[in-house]
């Protein structure tokens, strides 16, 4: 090339084309972006918060993470209980979750895997007290400096000598036992030189310091700790070297640990409060789903569980998510199949009329397309009921007698019917655009070559109206198995569809998990059907009105 | 495709047959509807006709279940926050979803299968994954709202239940949008451009008028989603933002009150009338881009 091509303000023509084609794309985006991040913010994060809520359970180690972590090395298969120290991690764990009562949610998370925690955990909740009794009285006993909360602070704040890696433990952990967020000033700072020599009081002491202030507003320095504060400090003093200590609190500690302070034995203490603590199933529950992620709600949202031994069924009783599927897609495929039985002659007649006539036919169709749902459902309820119109009828033509009236609402016959009325527009719509483009033309060539009018209908019309069919029917399908409204209010418990059981796990049973697993699998389910539409009839191709 | 004359019997047959099925299944679409109406100037509080209406005395109608919903706090505080959500739900998804539109029409426009994709997966997602995504979601949303920015409980509300009803609307934007600006003649932009008009300029008086119809049918269809939604604002909201097709479905499920048959009439005139304008704007739509009306 000898001589470069040249724009009006003299740079190279090339240059200035790709820049004006940059500056068009940033224009576009720029046009587009407001959008895309409202729908990125407003629609995709919550649904992919529910895909991540379906394998999220971090609840178990957020409220015991002491217990989980000394539960690690326990071998489940070896027959026996945990060792003392996994008891005494749970009563600390417990200890506090129970003051900020969300120990009652664990126990929810885990009675979906073990019919019986949630009462287990409630109870304990409310026998943990008297453990803490059983060193606290005695203590104060001893001193009644150790009634006052100004001793305790005394004793364990310090001023320069922080141990300050434990007070960030403990804030993580009120932040994610209580969801809300512990970083606001404590007015205490965990002595490091104690925090050696009594880690668990000073531990118990920090949980409760952090706890205090930052959830309950309260100044830590004026207030009595909690019984497990007392309890810790017995376990303490059993072992605990003191000789070297002269800071605040020293004699104190030193008359505390000469006089032999009664100590529970944790595991024992358990079994009393409830036998099923003394049992190896229970905290074979807790280790199994002890990990931050789980696959567990997805097992159960097909009717199994994940148990110490592996993935196994649920017992019989509780599978019902599985029939409940089959039955969402059977009659998702009856729907539909109705659909285009009823949808296909319509189509025929709107495609084949002069168009003045099809355009008035066209109206009913859109009627009930722009009519709101629920005025459709309820219009069938009033026309299925007993006491309704269709029963009415039947009794006044005399084909049914007065006392034996047609049961049709509050079954599968109901949802059937309702939704089939629901759903024919979108079924007749697209069979209606691609009948539109057959020419009559065919028909006639077919029986003027001889075809009778069923062979000309049959080889020569249906095959050309099988996109048609093809995409009314997955729009139904899709539209069908998705739907919550009308089952819900015509199906009884026996027409109910899956999206009614999702709808039940989140406003009735709270467990979140199992309904976001069954929406996930649901999604899974429509993307798939949505792709191969694609791919059939092409996502431009919906047309609206 | 009327019936030659050396149609056979069997072919006559078939012919009326044919009629009286397709006239059995216009009935079947219709007569629900059509049904409703007349139920709900029912003098009692029943679902079926009583043998008063039947024969036509006038004793048997009345308009009391009117006047109860229009006396009802229930169902005027329904009626108040359908009206107040749907419209600013319209509003932002027809704003946004317009200004997308015309840049998804552009020439270059770099990953436009996937930015569509994500803009028309709320019609494609099933209502009640939407709801139950936004449920975890919002709920955190108004946690944040109120506590960081100390925003008002009952504001926070509308606020959440207008974001989740504006993105379940812009699909229908986009499409409708997109469909008129097919036909869009992009010399008439240059031609403005040339004449000097600023884009600004350019927007309104050339482009907005000619895509209009589009605008505003796709805006309808944004409204009926809102104000016939049920699902997401059942999860979303709180009773406070109760709205017009929720007090139905509560009434349908719990209390069966023949006032929600007043309100289907009402709702039924009202898509009658939303029914014909946005015919009316297709073939407004069609004659200005030189098809024939169809």
């Amino acid at each position: 090339m000898a001589e470069m091509m040249l724009a009006a303000d003299g740079t190279p023509l090339k240059r200035s084309l790709a820049r004006a084609l940059r500056r068009q794309k940033l224009r576009a985006l720029g046009l587009i972006a407001p959008l895309l991040i409202f729908v990125l913010i407003t629609f995709i994060v919550p649904i992919a918060s529910m895909l991540f809520r379906s394998v999220e359970n971090q609840i178990v180690e957020n409220t015991l993470p002491m217990t989980v972590e000394a539960l690690a090395d326990w071998d489940p298969n070896a027959g026996k209980t945990p060792s003392e120290a996994v008891y005494e991690a749970l009563y600390f764990d417990m200890f506090l979750a129970a003051e900020a009562k969300r120990h009652t949610r664990l126990g929810t998370r885990l009675n979906y895997e073990q019919t019986g925690v949630s009462s287990l955990f409630r109870q304990s909740g409310r026998a943990l007290d008297d453990i803490g009794k059983e060193t606290q009285k005695p203590l104060e006993k001893l001193n009644n400096a150790w009634k006052d909360g100004e001793t305790w602070h005394g004793i364990f704040n310090t001023t320069d000598n922080t141990d300050t890696a434990l007070l960030d433990l403990q804030r993580k952990r009120v932040a994610a036992l209580t969801g809300s967020p512990a970083s606001d000033e404590v007015n205490f700072a965990p002595d490091a030189t104690l925090s050696n020599l009594l880690p668990r009081t000073t531990r118990a002491y920090t949980a409760w310091a952090v706890y205090t202030a930052t959830q309950q507003g309260r100044d830590p320095a004026t207030r009595d700790p909690w019984e497990a504060v007392a309890t810790a400090l017995a376990l303490d003093l059993r072992t605990a070297d003191l000789s070297a200590y002269s800071g605040p609190g020293a004699d104190l500690l030193a008359e505390a640990q000469t006089a032999d302070l009664p100590v529970p034995a944790m595991a024992t203490a358990f079994a009393d409060m409830d036998e099923d603590w003394a049992g190896a199933t229970v905290w074979k529950t807790i280790q199994t789903h002890s990990s931050t992620y789980t696959s567990g709600y997805f097992l159960n949202a097909v009717d199994a569980q994940k148990t110490p031994d592996g993935v196994a069924w649920q017992p019989d009783d509780k599978q019902i998510l599985l029939k409940l599927f089959g039955r969402t897609i059977w009659m998702s495929l009856l729907i539909t199949f109705s659909c285009i039985a009823l949808g296909y002659p319509i189509a025929w007649l709107l495609a084949n009329l002069p168009m003045r006539q099809a355009n008035l036919l066209l109206i009913l169709v859109l009627l009930p397309f722009w009519t709101s749902l629920l005025v459709r459902t309820s219009a069938w309820k009033v026309m299925l009921q007993q006491q309704g119109v269709i029963n009415d009828v039947l009794v006044w033509i005399g084909l049914v007698g007065d006392g034996d009236r047609l049961i049709m609402i509050n079954n599968q016959f109901g949802t059937i019917v309702a939704m089939t009325h629901i759903l024919l527009p979108f079924m007749i719509l697209p069979m209606y655009s691609v009948m539109q483009t057959i020419p009559p033309s065919y028909l006639r060539a077919a029986k003027s070559l001889g075809a009778t009018n069923w062979t000309a209908f049959w080889r020569v019309y249906f095959p050309q109206s099988v996109p048609g069919i093809g995409a009314g029917s997955i729009l139904v399908f899709i539209l069908s198995i998705g739907y919550y409204i009308t089952p819900e209010i015509v199906g009884g418990t026996k027409g109910v569809f899956i999206s009614n059981r999702i709808a039940y796990h989140i406003s009735s049973s709270l467990n979140w998990g199992l309904a976001a697993a069954l929406g996930t699998i649901l999604l899974a389910a429509v993307l798939v059907l949505y792709w191969a539409y694609d791919k059939i009839v092409g996502i431009d191709n919906v047309k609206l009105g | 495709m009327g019936l030659p004359p050396y149609a056979t019997l069997g072919q006559r047959i078939w012919y009326y047959s044919f009629r009286v099925i397709c006239g059995l299944i216009f009935f079947f679409l219709v007569a629900p509807i059509v049904v409703v109406m007349p139920l709900s100037f029912n003098a009692q509080d029943f679902f079926t006709f009583t043998p008063e209406m039947l024969r036509l005395d006038p004793e048997g109608y009345s308009l009391k279940h009117y006047r109860d919903f229009f006396t009802n706090p229930q169902w005027q505080l329904a009626l108040k926050n359908s009206l107040i959500i749907a419209p600013l739900a319209t509003i932002i998804s027809v704003s946004l979803g317009t200004l997308a539109a015309i840049g998804l029409s552009q020439s270059h426009v770099p990953f436009k299968g996937t930015i569509m994709a994500i803009l028309i997966s709320p019609m494609i997602v099933p209502l009640i994954i939407s709801a139950t995504g936004m449920f975890f979601f919002y709920a955190q949303l108004g946690n944040w709202l109120e506590g960081t920015l100390g925003l008002d409980k009952g504001f926070v509300g509308y606020v959440k239940v207008v974001l989740a009803h504006a993105v379940l609307g812009i699909p229908f934007v986009i499409i409708t949008v997109t469909a008129t600006l097919v036909g869009f003649d992009h010399s008439l932009t240059r031609a403005a451009a040339n004449m000097g008009a600023g884009p600004v300029t350019t927007f309104f008086r050339v482009q907005m008028p000619l895509i209009l119809p589009g605008v505003i049918s796709g805006g309808l269809f944004a409204f009926i989603t809102s104000f016939d939604e049920v699902v997401v604002v059942l999860f979303v909201g709180s009773a406070s933002q109760k709205t017009l097709p929720w007090q139905m479905f509560i009434g349908l499920r719990e209390q069966i009150s023949p006032t929600i048959l007043a309100v289907a009439t009402i709702l039924v005139v009202i898509s009658i009338a939303l029914l014909t304008t946005v015919e009316l704007l297709r073939r407004r739509s069609e004659r200005l881009r030189g098809l024939s009306p169809g």
